[in-house]
């Protein structure tokens, strides 16, 4: 079986602890998690998660079945990544020695759709959203200049079907 | 109705139906030990928290009900989770209330402050802190739901000391309301119905029935199915009881120390029904060889044990009960009068090749010997409870039980010094059986301080101390696999064990001759007192058959 990155979302309850028990479950079971990103949902006291986890088949299922079992979990769906949107949000800090360098890194964020947030004598911050391979992509960019501080949510994630 | 957080706590209980409690006060948990004082609760103070888990564990076990504990903050919790996790990994019922620092001192590395919630989340199946009086009947009730229902399993209930003194309104709810959480009871009838097809053309049909078939009161229907197509019965340690071990078709144990007999048919099969176990390596061996010719079909109330540890052909997510009830009745209406096939024939010629030899005059004692006495001198509805290592694998292995919730041992965590505190809780869910603990000197050490509470509170068991002065089965190990290096499991010189009772105030006698151990049981028994017997066995005797490890069921050996 083939080990894949997968997409995860689970309606949980909004309980203090409710984080650790998710995350728990992963370090207690071997599971790999990628990442893991938490707000409300449109429900009151309902928080959404939204998890990528890699592994096979059996992994991924053993994943789902032991997050159902979790009290405080509501339902958990596998996101089908034909059919979503995922979109992960990115700041990076990067390093600008010089006026050129500035000018190279504002065309680039433009050619990404990224915004410029925060301009300093020798450093600037691109806000920059998309699925994850953009934002690969940008980060790889970015190395060559010197990423001085890098922070990206993860995954959040949503099917396009009207359900 | 206006009452304090401890007052609602114990009301709650009460309202529950909980009759017994085993634990300890301390600081943090003063204001509910004063309302207990009054209630009609029983408590039992045990003389560790540890023993009050095993003690609610194995009151569970046996009466059917949730066992509870109770424990200060702190060390009280911290020693109350070994209990917990043994609960956890076995799948019994049990609530644990822990005091803890006021909620202003959480987080404050308060005196006996311990992060209760965060230690004992992965050793629960749920955990709760309150945050206020008016949630305790509701948290209350919610927490026997989730113990008692579905899997069971332990649920903890961590109360501040403030929650516990402060006053509110409280209305006790008749239901409890989880929103994400729902057991499946009812198996699938398509899936009920291609199991019963199977079963009615496999050639070589065998039934694996772990303790899923006790929890869920199934002996029955077990039996039903098994004698309405003939197809044999092996159990796992923890499914010990649930079939008769005296039936013709039964095979006894599977797995590492399990009977030969079961080992070979469970290899030889082309249908395998599994029923309410969870395939843990202990029963498997190695999982690529496990059943290697059969169609595997798991009947299990928790949908995350399918698939988890063995590839299932076909899973039936229910009650066990529930389904072997729909299984029978699809079998009903299709059945032809079993005969004897060929399969049952082989099946007994393999119990009847490799018959368990008990019956030894050695001195030093044989343990097989000492456990065929014990076993000739119990009732059938006497308990045998089973400390861990060597003593667990002689009693499992030998000892022949015929009703559920009879036999009653650490499975899953394997947890030394769980059966003497368990027997006391036993002994308290069914005053009018005898229980005896199938104990080695290693394991009664753990918890013997308990022999106060037993002395103290006239609960009469027994423990069979197979005394070998070792931690016998590290020193098998060692001996099989590491050149016989005894590394730290020599116990040299271990306490007077009948002084060491005599001293609690309980009965000792020690028993060298094999003509001495069925008085020495009887003996303790019509005593009514707390009894440890003190079973001076052969030090080197080793627990056989035995599958090495990483090896196939099919491999197993004799000494």
């Amino acid at each position: 079986m083939m080990e894949e990155s997968h997409i995860l979302t689970a309606l949980v309850e909004d309980r203090p602890g409710v984080m650790q028990r998710v995350s728990g479950l992963f370090r207690k079971r071997n599971f790999n998690i990628d990442s893991i990103s938490v707000g409300h949902s449109e429900k009151k006291g309902v928080s959404r998660m939204t998890l990528t986890v890699t592994g096979d088949d059996k992994v991924l299922e053993q994943v789902i079945k032991q997050l159902n079992k979790l009290v405080e979990v509501i339902k958990v769906s596998k996101i089908d990544k034909s059919d979503c949107v995922a979109r992960e949000l990115a700041l990076v800090k990067v390093v600008t020695k010089s006026e050129n360098i500035r000018a190279e890194i504002v065309q680039y964020a433009n050619i990404f759709r990224g915004r410029i947030v925060d301009v300093r004598k020798d450093s600037l911050i691109v806000e920059i959203t998309g699925d994850s391979a953009k934002i690969d992509a940008f980060e790889k960019l970015m190395e060559s200049y010197g990423i001085k501080e890098l922070a990206r949510t993860g995954i959040t994630a949503m099917t396009r079907s009207s359900k | 109705m206006k009452m304090k957080g401890a007052e609602a706590i114990v009301k709650a209980l009460e309202k529950e139906g909980v009759e017994v409690m085993f634990g300890i006060p301390g600081g943090a948990s003063i204001p509910i030990y004063d309302v207990l004082y009054d209630s009609s609760i029983r408590h039992i103070l045990t003389r560790h928290e540890q023993a009050a888990a095993h003690a609610a564990d194995g009151y569970a076990r046996v009466s059917g009900k949730v066992g509870v504990c109770s424990a200060t903050s702190g060390p009280g919790a911290t020693n109350l989770t070994t209990g917990l996790v043994n609960a956890y990994m076995d799948s019994y019922p049990v609530v644990a209330i822990t005091g803890q620092v006021a909620t202003i001192f959480i987080g404050k590395d308060a005196f006996q402050e311990a992060d209760t919630i965060g230690i004992t989340m992965s050793a629960t199946k749920h955990n709760f802190q309150l945050r206020s009086v008016e949630e305790i009947p509701t948290v209350v009730k919610n927490a026997f739901t989730i113990a008692s229902t579905g899997r069971p399993g332990p649920v903890l209930i961590d109360v501040p000391k403030d929650i516990q003194e402060k006053e509110g309104d409280i209305k006790f709810p008749k239901k409890a309301e989880i929103i994400g959480y729902k057991p499946t009871l009812k198996g699938h009838p398509r899936q009920i119905k291609k199991a019963a097809e199977l079963l009615l053309n496999a050639e070589r049909p065998i039934i694996l029935a772990g303790g899923g078939v006790i929890l869920s009161g199934a002996t029955d229907e077990l039996r039903r199915l098994s004698d309405l197509l003939g197809i044999p019965v092996a159990t796992t340690l923890m499914g010990k009881g649930s079939f008769p071990e005296d039936h013709p078709l039964a095979l006894g144990m599977v797995g590492m120390h399990g009977r030969k007999a079961a080992n070979y048919a469970i290899n030889d099969a082309d249908v395998l029904l599994a029923i309410g176990c969870r395939f843990s390596d202990r029963t498997t061996g190695l999982v690529s060889c496990f059943a290697p010719e059969a169609y595997i079909i798991h009947v299990d109330i928790d949908p995350a044990e399918i698939g988890k540890n063995v590839n299932v052909h076909l899973p039936i997510v229910g009650d066990a009960k529930q389904v072997l009830k729909d299984l029978l009745k699809f079998l009903r209406e299709k059945i032809r009068k079993g005969h004897e096939t060929e399969w049952m024939r082989k099946v007994m010629e393999y119990k009847k090749e490799f018959q368990p030899k008990m019956d030894y005059k050695d001195v030093p004692l044989k343990p097989q010997k000492v456990v065929k006495e014990i076993m000739d001198t119990i009732g059938e509805d006497d308990i045998v409870v089973t400390e861990v290592g060597q003593c667990q694998m002689w009693a499992a292995h030998y000892l022949a039980r015929t009703k559920p919730k009879t036999f009653i041992s650490s499975g899953g965590l394997g947890t030394m010094g769980f059966g003497f505190p368990a027997s006391m809780g036993a002994k308290i869910a069914k005053p009018d059986v005898n229980v005896i603990d199938i104990a080695g000197d290693g394991s009664f050490l753990m918890n013997c301080q308990e022999l106060a509470t037993v002395v103290e509170n006239d609960i009469p068991v027994v423990v069979a101390v197979l005394d070998n002065h070792y931690l016998g089965m590290v020193r098998q190990w060692q001996e099989l696999f590491y050149n016989r290096r005894y590394s730290a499991v020599d116990l040299g010189n271990t306490p007077d064990f009948v002084k060491l009772a005599e001293a609690f105030g309980a009965k000792g006698i020690r028993v060298e001759n094999p003509e001495e151990i069925g008085p020495a049981v009887k003996d303790a028994f019509e005593s009514g007192r707390p009894t440890v017997l003190d079973i001076i066995v052969n030090p080197e005797e080793n627990i056989f058959p035995m599958v090495p490890p990483g090896r196939c069921l099919k491999d197993i050996i004799e000494g």
